[in-house]
């Protein structure tokens, strides 16, 4: 058996040396010329008069683009057409590319790239929330409004009611590898372009407008990213658009990377949401009616963000059944960097906006937020009898595969919740000055794209007749495991070692038009892509060997009382002139959805966990820590539970990074003042919870899923809010007011907040 | 002409002064194993082990390490930690079997940064791998990697053996030499461990043709304990300062211990420290607050002066031209001294506020207070308004809360990307509480407290 076992990272011994080859430690041919942007230094205004002079005369400058000197489409956006590769007399942020040098050498591309002379007629800027609210400044006609019920009417009789405010900042994405890119023109004006990027597609079509030909003169490659988290499914096409048009135009390799601080600069992050919530409860905390309004920042350019502000509404219901609530998202455009994709999609906003208010009414019950949660919980699929109805989410999808209630259950025993909370209560008592906080969320999270027709996938597998096997597929590598899960599902169809498996480098010219790898669909498309090619191959050579039964196994092909290996079989097959290579193709069954309306079913399932976080914090100076986390976590019938525990310890430290220390700030010019790591705070080794539990629920998808498995990309990141609301349950020792958090809890919004309720 | 090992072979190259490391392994030897994270020493990605005379294996990031600065050293980068045979090295293994690479874009770091703790036997893993950055794994795996390989022995192809060589710029074997060229070379740079030098470097993109390395400045890296205190060369890396102070003052150690992280205090010097003046460097509030004195020197001609003396103001310290920092003296005393470095993130950031309070009690009154702080105003900054509302007073909750007011007169901070003005104003304040709550005996760290 491949599937389910604990295989390492199939570059894990290539990581460890140093081999495993990034875009940047490619060989690159003779003569390669180095971009670098111009960047604009103003957030918003028209470029008057822009003298380069001095940049074409630098040491090592070969040539400087502007605008005008695109020969075909200036845009790079991977939605709405209005992102140009350079401004066109506009600039919309501070950071925005206006000019593009190409030089002899990395160094000297960025050199030149600071001496121009630009004058700006500028303009006040839109920076935040409330001066893009003052000013309309919308994406799409108005703000969208999904609903169920009538919570209108329901919050006015409902026997409490509480409505608040509150703001959850964005999130650099931080992968250790910035983008990069490097275009190599081939002969007959053909380009093959070697990207860090999500979605190689896109660029491959990117490119293929910028240059004027069709999208069978570029192919695109992609070994392994160093991380994405969604910041490389759009923002690596200007990259790979500027790179491919000055080869074509030079003739020669071109390649381009960001300094970091560029890269921060330059490219969009997760968007910063205010969330407004008027909610209705009974005495229980049941909520009896919700009306969620949610503001999304989304930056100059449309990017993804309309779909992100879709998912945050998806998941404003979180794991709670809601028989009334309105959700009405505004997607505000402002003079920023343009937000993006970042794991989790927008969900991570939706379901932080439905936790404060679980928490916010357990406060105001003075009841443990769990029990108010459990309250709330959907009910279980397995108790979903055929007359029952089952319970629908507020956008009109039956919640049937619910395992919320059991699943919480066992961590808050496993976790021992209840006993711990208590000792946080009592150990408060005893310190004036520390207080510990203790919190569970549950996180139930939608797979799918909900742009449906993207959940497809391909697959181009060779078997040569030596036995051994090459397996590509339309999936990116950023560290996911994907490549190694998807190669177990190969070794597991063919029954022979995981070592006959080639994996190799996602490539345009293999498998087309495929989807980015994001929505965490990677192993469910392409797992189910690379199966059906492999049971086609499977399929012809057991026809050819026999009429009866044919099985492969333990590197061993058995049919009609004989045995031959593996290679023994391909090759008489190869001999018998039976083809051994098939591509595969998958396409997700049953999900469709209406955006405009807000119903269907955008999800083919949900991936369900939770988690329980123990803090403390110093009340003297907000200063706070993660002492221990216990999270199960569901990923079905796990395809490799030692990959899939990977994926839920790192997300959940990024989602508490997120909630915690990661705070983006601007200034009052559209400045991103913190710009690199020395202002810009990920978690480190010291940050994660010094007591780290992580368990895999035992249990399968109910969903066809490949070998029942669930995807796991995303869904854990959200098990980091249960720091959120435990720092939020720390602060509450500090007087009877609500602590009233936004995010991220910095020390010095932990302190302001103790001060409130001290006060 | 420089020469140093690398990977245990000797290498003689042209270089040019501020020539990075990283640069020249990934850019003229194709080398590409060593990553480019931040280019700042941030992120640990370009991590390498640098191994000095003294035999010590340490990791420093490659991104802000200048080629002159290895003359006569041996370099060991990711492709030269497995055997020569390809046998993976403990930590090697140990990464791969624990799961503690996803994309492994970090992991070369990770790699030498643990093969050097491997090889000095450290086994303090979270202090040990601060500076390295991971944004996939979480950092459990990683820790456990780290945890199963301390077990291994090291494998006898870490040992570095020396290499003669001249330095190709100018490295002062002594402070003579160190004065002697400064005073040649009024607009040189001094460059110790070029931590922030580097930046100037890779971040302005300045061009520094004239300077001089203080690596080699045998007579200045040297800490002597003496009768009257401790004497710190100016050229000692933090790493050896920590180390000094351990013993006599534990809490300006674990200040230091949350100082960068394990490659930039092998690299940077507490006379950078002190001589760059930034108002948020963690060396001098301590140094002020302990009653040190700086020592400088321009040719021959040396003088000294109370070490907060020497911050004029925001850029500008009291240093004329060719005048170098020296010594620094911290005199003998009982250790009351308490140090509070508040910032976003616990390791490897900059402080937001630093306080440190040296506040002495003798018969349940304020006998002595020397309180400093950095991130409160444009220099380092003694608490004058503080201290005197302090001394000859009772210590009780009653004058303590009274001589709150003194902050307001000691400082007017700023708002930035780390601290609003208000936080770090109520911030400071409430580290007196601290010290006084915790003179009491009452928990007030939440690093000590374990789940």
């Amino acid at each position: 058996m491949s599937v389910g076992k604990n295989t390492a990272h199939d570059a894990g011994p290539l990581h460890v040396t140093g081999a495993a080859r990034y875009t940047d430690d490619i060989p690159t041919p003779r003569g390669t010329l180095h971009l670098a942007f111009g960047l604009s230094s103003v957030a918003k205004g028209a470029i008057k008069a822009m003298n380069l002079d001095a940049v074409r005369s630098a040491n090592g400058v070969v040539d400087v683009l502007v605008a005008s000197d695109l020969p075909h489409d200036n845009d790079v956006s991977p939605s709405n057409h209005d992102e140009p590769l350079l401004a066109t007399g506009e600039v919309h942020y501070l950071g925005q590319p206006i000019f593009l040098v190409v030089a002899s050498s990395h160094l000297a591309a960025r050199k030149a790239a600071r001496l121009a002379n630009v004058n700006f007629d500028e303009q006040t800027p839109i920076l935040t929330i409330d001066e893009a609210l003052a000013a309309n400044s919308h994406f799409e006609d108005g703000p969208r409004i999904y609903t169920k019920g009538d919570a209108e009417t329901q919050l006015t009789t409902a026997a409490n009611r509480l409505q608040s405010s509150f703001e959850i900042g964005g999130q650099e994405h931080f992968y250790l590898e910035g983008h990069a890119a490097l275009a190599v023109p081939q002969e007959g004006g053909d380009m093959v372009v070697h990207a860090s990027s999500q979605h190689p597609t896109e660029i491959q079509h990117k490119v293929a407008e910028a240059l004027g030909r069709p999208m069978n003169a570029v192919r695109v490659e992609v070994r392994r990213m160093g991380g994405g988290f969604g910041g490389k499914e759009s923002q690596g096409n200007a990259l790979c658009v500027a790179c491919a048009v000055v080869a074509d135009k030079h003739r020669v390799a071109v390649k381009m990377r960001y300094d970091r601080d560029d890269d921060m600069i330059i490219t969009g992050k997760r968007h910063e949401f205010r969330i407004d919530y008027d909610v209705g409860f009974d005495a229980r905390g049941r909520i009896e009616a919700v009306d969620f309004t949610q503001y999304a920042r989304c930056g100059w350019a449309q990017d993804l963000s309309l779909p992100v502000a879709d998912r945050a509404m998806l998941h404003a219901d979180n794991a709670y059944n809601l028989d009334h609530a309105r959700i009405t998202s505004h997607r505000l455009k402002t003079n920023t960097q343009s937000n993006t994709a970042f794991r989790g999609f927008g969900g991570p906003q939706g379901v932080v906006g439905i936790e404060r208010v679980m928490d916010h009414i357990a406060h105001h019950l003075g009841l443990d937020p769990l029990q108010v949660r459990c309250e709330n919980f959907y009910a279980s699929g397995g108790n979903i009898s055929a007359k029952m109805k089952p319970q629908t989410t507020p956008y009109g999808m039956d919640v049937t595969d619910s395992i919320i209630r059991e699943l919480v259950d066992t961590l808050e025993k496993s976790s021992d919740y209840k006993a711990r909370r208590k000792a946080v209560s009592e150990w408060n008592d005893k310190n004036p000055v520390l207080k510990r906080g203790i919190a569970l969320t549950p996180v139930k999270f939608g797979i799918s794209f909900t742009l449906t027709h993207l959940n497809q996938a391909g697959a181009l597998v060779h078997v040569y007749q030596d036995g051994s096997i090459h397996l590509n597929h339309g999936g990116t590598e950023m560290g996911q495991g994907l490549f190694t899960k998807v190669a177990q599902v190969a070794a597991q169809s063919f029954g022979v070692p995981l070592d006959m498996v080639k994996i190799t480098a996602t490539d345009t010219g293999k498998v087309p038009n495929t989807s980015a790898t994001a929505a965490s669909s990677g192993s469910d498309l392409n797992g189910m892509a690379v199966l059906e090619a492999c049971e086609k191959i499977k399929a012809r050579v057991a026809a050819f060997l026999s009429n009866g039964e044919v099985v492969f196994a333990d590197g061993l092909v058995r049919f009609d009382g004989q045995e031959l290996s593996f290679a023994e079989a391909v090759s008489k097959a190869y001999q018998s002139r039976i083809s051994l290579s098939a591509t595969g193709f998958y396409a997700t069954p049953d999900v469709q959805w209406d955006r405009i309306k807000g119903h269907g079913r955008p999800f083919f399932y949900f991936a369900y966990g939770a988690a329980v976080t123990e803090v403390v914090i110093d009340t003297l100076t907000g200063e706070n820590r993660i002492l221990r986390a216990d999270i199960l976590h569901d990923c079905g019938r796990s395809l490799n539970p030692a990959l899939d525990i990977g994926q839920i310890e790192g997300g959940y430290v990024q989602g508490a990074g997120w909630l915690t220390t990661e705070e983006l700030i601007w200034d009052s010019k559209g400045t991103l003042t913190t710009h690199a790591p020395s202002t810009y705070k990920i978690p480190t080794a010291s940050d994660r919870p010094e007591v780290f539990n992580v368990a895999l629920w035992d249990g399968e998808n109910r969903a066809e899923t490949v070998f029942k498995s669930k995807a796991v990309g995303e869904p854990p990141l959200m098990h980091g809010i249960s720091a959120w609301t435990a720092l939020s349950h720390a602060i509450s020792a500090c007087g009877d007011a609500y602590p009233d958090l936004d995010a991220p809890a910095t020390a010095e919004r932990v302190l302001r907040a103790c001060q409130r309720l001290r006060a | 002409m420089l020469t140093f090992l690398l990977n245990g072979e000797t290498v003689e190259a042209e270089v040019g002064p501020t020539e990075t490391l990283l640069d020249f392994l990934r850019e003229r030897r194709a080398m590409t194993g060593t990553k480019e994270g931040c280019n700042e020493g941030d992120c640990g990605a370009c991590s390498v082990i640098v191994t000095g005379e003294d035999g010590v294996a340490r990791a420093m990031n490659a991104c802000i390490l200048f080629m002159p600065q290895l003359s006569g050293r041996a370099v060991r980068t990711v492709e030269g930690v497995a055997g020569p045979n390809g046998e993976l090295h403990p930590v090697q293994r140990a990464m791969v079997d624990h799961h503690g690479s996803q994309c492994g874009f970090c992991t070369p770091g990770f790699i030498t940064t643990m093969a050097a703790a491997h090889a000095n036997g450290a086994t303090n893993h979270e202090d040990q791998l601060a500076g390295n950055l991971c944004r996939c794994t979480g950092y459990a795996p990683i820790i456990r990697a780290a945890e199963a390989a301390a077990k291994e022995v090291v494998p006898e192809w870490m040992n570095e053996t020396a290499v003669g060589s001249t330095p190709p710029y100018p490295m002062p074997q002594s402070s003579d030499e160190m004065a002697a060229w400064y005073e040649a070379n009024p607009d040189g740079t001094l460059i110790g461990g070029a931590t922030d030098v580097g930046l100037w470097v890779t971040k302005r993109l300045q061009e520094l043709d004239k300077v001089a390395f203080t690596g080699r400045c045998t007579d200045l890296q040297q800490i002597e304990e003496t009768e009257d205190g401790l004497r710190i060369g100016a050229a000692c890396t933090i790493t050896q300062v920590l180390e000094a102070v351990a013993p006599l003052f534990p809490s300006f150690a674990e200040m230091l211990r949350r100082y960068g992280s394990t490659q930039v205090r092998n690299a940077a010097t507490i006379g950078g420290n002190i001589a760059n003046g930034s108002p948020i460097g963690d060396g001098p509030p301590a140094l002020i607050a302990l009653g040190a004195t700086l020592h400088l020197r321009k040719g021959n001609a040396r003088r000294e002066m109370p070490i907060e003396h020497f911050f004029v103001d925001y850029g500008k310290q009291d240093r004329r031209d060719s005048e170098f920092v020296e010594y620094v003296t911290i005199p003998k005393q009982p250790d009351t001294l308490k140090c509070y470095k508040l910032s976003k993130r616990f390791d490897q950031d900059i402080s937001a506020v630093c306080g440190c309070f040296n506040v002495v009690i003798a018969g349940g009154s304020v006998a002595r207070a020397s309180i400093a702080f950095g991130g409160m105003a444009g220099t380092p900054k003694r608490a004058t308004h503080v201290e005197d509302a302090l001394i000859g007073k009772a210590w009780s909750e009653e004058n303590v809360e009274a001589a709150l007011a003194g902050f307001t007169k000691d400082y007017t901070p700023m708002s930035d990307m780390r601290a609003s003005a208000e936080y770090r104003m109520q911030a400071a304040q409430n580290m007196l509480r601290r010290v006084y709550v915790e003179s009491l005996g009452i928990p007030a760290s939440v690093l000590e407290v374990h789940p």
